[in-house]
């Protein structure tokens, strides 16, 4: 460490050039921006000051264990479902060619564009007791309702199967990008040391791409753990169910944020344990080589299973409860689509996608500060800074909302008393207030992304640049950016679709006579009017799917060193 | 040069954001003047967009006044309120449980109006003794039943709220989940009308009844009937009814296997909700918010949520659809609603100890 730390002192060149102001105190506004994006969490921990006692007490004397409870079994079944359902397909897309794996490569990443809450709508449709599922077993059979077992779609086992069928896009996603970055010598080294191709995915690529399939997974946790819409609905008492009901059963907010922050946390301490279990573990690639990725060929045998395997989360995930949207949008589009329906369309499309470059903006600006200035108030910061993906978007919403109001009331006052005329309110209940929750709530996906996919350049190559007199934001700009540039798309894509997705914050924050089509989607759903939610859930889906395709051809084409080789 | 191009695409992307709010309202650049002499309304409202636009539509066209609207959940547009202090635009709180008027009026965030009109239509139990909220619109909580499971004799002796706690009907009962507001203001009415203690009983054996944990929505329960799960739910009414009148037709067939049943006719009358609104203590434009509260429970506006959503009207004289005439008259309760808000946090304790999910 210390000869490398030598080496940086003699390479840099004689005299500080004149940087900029960002340059040059980085650091300081990184942490300024941390600090700034971690208000409305602030405000939420600030809350643990005053605990209140009668309803902790009635809590914990009724309810609290199985928040606890149910919470945990979901993100395990969850995270497990979501590691298979996700490592595996994109090891598989990968490294061989089978029936139709080009397709699959970004059909997979379909599921994504689904809001869960929707998925869970539609399988409740289908397996529920008078879906056509079980209506069809009652035909045939002339059984009763209680003449037979059925699994109970919704219970935590279907809980479980509902959210990893939607989530597990992320670690698929993330992986599938380590994977392909991979320098293919390190398998090749492998290989000619008698690893087998099943040895060599465990003992070597795994590892490897573990920084990515970590990132991906803790989006999973972290979005499980935030989940309303479909634990609601199923009926599962989870922490999330607990927050809303603490506030707005019993009106008592200072409990809610209490119980928030205790969930959030839970998220630090396991985020915390991850980085310790890696130790001092590197894991960017040692080599610089990287040859053409060689996808083999499989045999009709192995090949049939591989394309099995790998429709399954697509099938589950997209092509079934997309089919049934279809077909409910179908019926009901003539007294949905209108006018203002287009709307919707624009007014959706246009926050997603300001907020999504924004996200990689800040992202890039707080990654790239914590790498090429290192420190400990740094990496705090941005620790905080990401932790908005685990909080529900409805108690996001509240933390940004206070703080703003608070400053659009105190400029208000302080222009009454000095010149006698008011401001009203300047930012709450504007557009900036709400983008601005979509970047606390949805940083951490770009930021985790963009994380990873620095973790992953060496060093080197960073002493390199600056031996070459680079200073830190060509560095970025002419080195890291285009290395990582299949990453960044994904950080794009990931917080685009989310927003595309998002609805508590949406609901809470926005200006009058503004929707959304998640909000539509949800009003409508809400009243069990499945049908008639079908055409604007359908846009969002459809919202989703055009950049996920797009994004998924730019990953293929990331591998380093594929535009000089084809 | 990536950097200039991504500033480039932003800096497009935002001005296109805010200018076509801009363009949408061109009255809001001079809302300042405008206010004076056109006015405007501003609503909070929990009513989902869909059951309140068309109505606000025709007031506009009558009146010439322009409302803005921003629907969520009436919690959080609670919150809202509390946050934007007295700077807050909104003028109106409209909302379709009545526990949260109360809420609003408790956290200080409405002001007393009074109406002729308003207090003429609507009946005392119906609006606040104080005039800060008044109801719009009713809505009963009653038994749905299979006809084909269920005896006459059943219903005759347990088809009230009380009688649901019965032996009678141990696996056989569906309601949806403690945390629904349409539940926490029936408990708040039952421990009004049956004490406390007896309430937290006739809860237990309630939930001791349950053939399945509570899931879904009300509509939900109505199928979970139909289908055969249970043979008895709580339901508000204009859920049936919207299942009857569905674009779908599996939904209008589940529908028609279930009948209705008026709870507790005997006695008190079958438990109703409202939905309703108040004028916000620092509302800009206060005349016009209670022209529209008077537009609200005019004639046509009444008939058309008894048309639309098939809720009653709390005007009189008001022809009903045709499946709530059906359904006949019915006695309802006369507690005045005010009270449900008070014991809201005590009933969701109530039913977090007697393990109501």
């Amino acid at each position: 460490m210390s000869a490398t730390s030598i080496n940086i002192e003699v390479c840099r060149p004689a005299g500080i050039p004149i940087h900029t102001l960002l340059i040059k105190r980085w650091d300081f506004w990184l942490v300024l921006v941390a600090i700034i994006l971690s208000l409305p969490i602030l405000v939420v921990f600030g809350s643990l000051f005053s605990p209140e006692v009668e309803i902790w007490k009635h809590l914990y004397e009724t309810v609290l264990f199985e928040y606890i409870v149910n919470s945990l079994l979901l993100m395990t079944g969850v995270g497990a479902l979501a590691l298979i359902t996700g490592v595996i397909p994109a090891w598989l897309v990968t490294m061989y060619r089978f029936p139709g794996s080009q397709v699959l490569e970004w059909a997979l990443l379909l599921p994504l564009a689904m809001p869960a809450y929707i998925t869970a709508y539609t399988y409740t449709g289908i397996f529920d007791i008078a879906g056509p599922v079980q209506t069809g077993l009652r035909n045939i059979t002339g059984w009763q309702y209680r003449d037979y077992w059925f699994p109970d779609i919704r219970s935590p086992g279907g809980a479980i199967f509902i959210l990893s069928s939607v989530l597990y896009p992320y670690v698929y996603l993330l992986a599938r990008a380590a994977f392909i970055e991979q320098s293919i010598c390190v398998l090749e080294v492998a290989r000619t040391l008698g690893c087998n191709s099943i040895r060599a995915f465990f003992k070597i690529a795994l590892p490897l791409a573990r920084p990515s399939i970590i990132a991906g997974l803790s989006l999973v946790l972290m979005e499980t753990l935030a989940d309303y819409g479909t634990v609601q609905y199923f009926g599962i008492a989870t922490f999330t169910t607990g927050i809303f009901r603490t506030w707005f059963g019993l009106g008592n907010s200072a409990a809610a944020a209490q119980l928030s922050a205790l969930m959030m946390l839970f998220v630090m301490l396991l985020i915390l344990l991850e980085h310790r279990s890696r130790h001092r573990q590197r894991y960017h690639h040692t080599s610089t080589r990287y040859s053409t990725l060689l996808q083999k060929k499989l045999l009709p045998g192995p090949a049939i299973t591989a394309a099995i395997i790998c429709s399954i989360p697509v099938v589950v995930g997209f092509l079934v409860p997309f089919g049934f949207l279809l077909q409910w949008a179908w019926q009901t589009y003539p007294h949905v689509v209108d006018t203002s329906f287009f709307d919707l369309v624009a007014h959706s499309v246009l926050l997603a996608g300001v907020s999504a470059l924004l996200a990689l903006f800040l992202a890039l600006f707080m990654a790239s500060g914590k790498r090429l200035y290192p420190s400990p108030p740094a990496s705090l910061s941005i620790r905080f800074a990401g932790m908005g993906y685990a909080i529900p978007g409805t108690v996001i919403a509240v933390g940004v909302m206070l703080p703003f109001a608070w400053v659009d009331n105190t400029v208000d006052l302080w222009l009454r008393s000095a010149f006698g005329i008011s401001s009203g309110l300047l930012l709450s209940g504007t557009l900036f207030v709400l983008i601005f929750a979509y970047l606390v709530r949805f940083l951490a996906v770009s930021l985790n992304t963009v994380e990873a996919a620095l973790a992953r350049i060496k060093p080197s190559i960073d002493e390199a640049g600056r031996c070459a007199g680079y200073h830190s934001l060509t560095l970025l700009r002419k080195v890291h950016i285009p290395m990582m540039r299949g990453s960044l798309l994904t950080a794009v894509l990931l917080v685009f679709v989310d927003v595309l997705k998002e609805l508590p914050a949406t609901l809470i924050l926005r200006p009058f006579n503004f929707n959304t089509l998640a909000v539509r989607t949800f009003e409508l759903a809400n009243e069990e009017r499945l049908a008639d939610a079908a055409c604007s859930a359908l846009a969002i889906v459809l919202a989703g799917i055009i950049p996920v395709i797009l994004i998924s051809n730019t990953i293929s084409r990331s591998r380093p060193g594929h535009d000089h080789r084809t | 040069m990536y950097k200039s191009i991504f500033f480039l695409i932003l800096f497009i992307l935002q001005s296109n954001l805010f200018a076509s709010e801009v363009n949408k309202h061109p009255e809001a650049k001079e809302t300042l003047e405008a206010d004076r002499q056109l006015g405007e309304v501003n609503i909070y409202s929990a009513r989902k967009e869909a059951l309140i636009k068309p109505l606000l539509d025709i007031f506009t066209e009558k009146t010439g006044i322009p409302v803005n609207l921003v629907t969520g959940d009436a919690d959080e547009l609670i919150q809202r309120l509390e946050a934007e202090g007295r700077n807050t635009p909104a003028d109106l709180l409209l909302t379709v449980d009545v526990a949260r008027l109360h809420r609003a009026k408790q956290n200080g965030l409405l002001q007393t109006v009074s109406s002729d009109i308003l207090e003429q239509v609507v009946p005392d139990e119906y609006r606040d003794p104080e005039g800060y909220w008044y109801g719009l619109s009713l809505r009963s909580r009653v038994i749905v039943y299979a006809p084909d499971r269920v005896k006459p004799e059943e219903l005759s002796s347990y088809g009230s709220y009380e009688g649901l706690a019965e032996p009678v009907w141990k696996g056989r009962l569906c309601v949806r989940s403690s945390s629904n507001p349409y539940n926490q203001s029936l408990v708040a009415a039952m421990m009004e009308n049956d004490g406390k203690e007896n309430t937290e009983k006739w809860a237990r054996g309630l939930v001791s009844n349950f053939a399945r944990s509570p899931k879904g929505g009300d509509r939900d329960q109505i199928t979970a009937v139909a289908a055969g799960q249970c043979d008895v739910a709580l339901v508000n009414t204009y859920y049936l009814a919207g299942m009857l009148h569905s674009s779908q037709e599996e939904e209008r067939a589940l529908a028609k296997k279930v009948r209705l049943f008026w709870p507790n006719q005997s006695g008190r009358g079958a438990h109703v909700n409202v939905s309703g609104a108040g004028v916000i203590k620092t509302a800009a434009h206060v005349t016009e918010a209670v022209k529209l509260l008077e537009f609200m429970v005019s004639a046509e506006a009444q008939a058309w949520y008894a048309e639309q959503n098939n809720e009653y009207p709390v005007r009189q004289g008001i022809r009903v659809s045709d499946t709530l005439s059906q359904w006949g008259d019915f006695k309802a309760d006369t507690l005045n609603l005010g009270v449900l808000g008070k014991h809201n946090a005590e009933a969701i304790n109530l039913m977090d100890r007697v393990g109501w999910k």
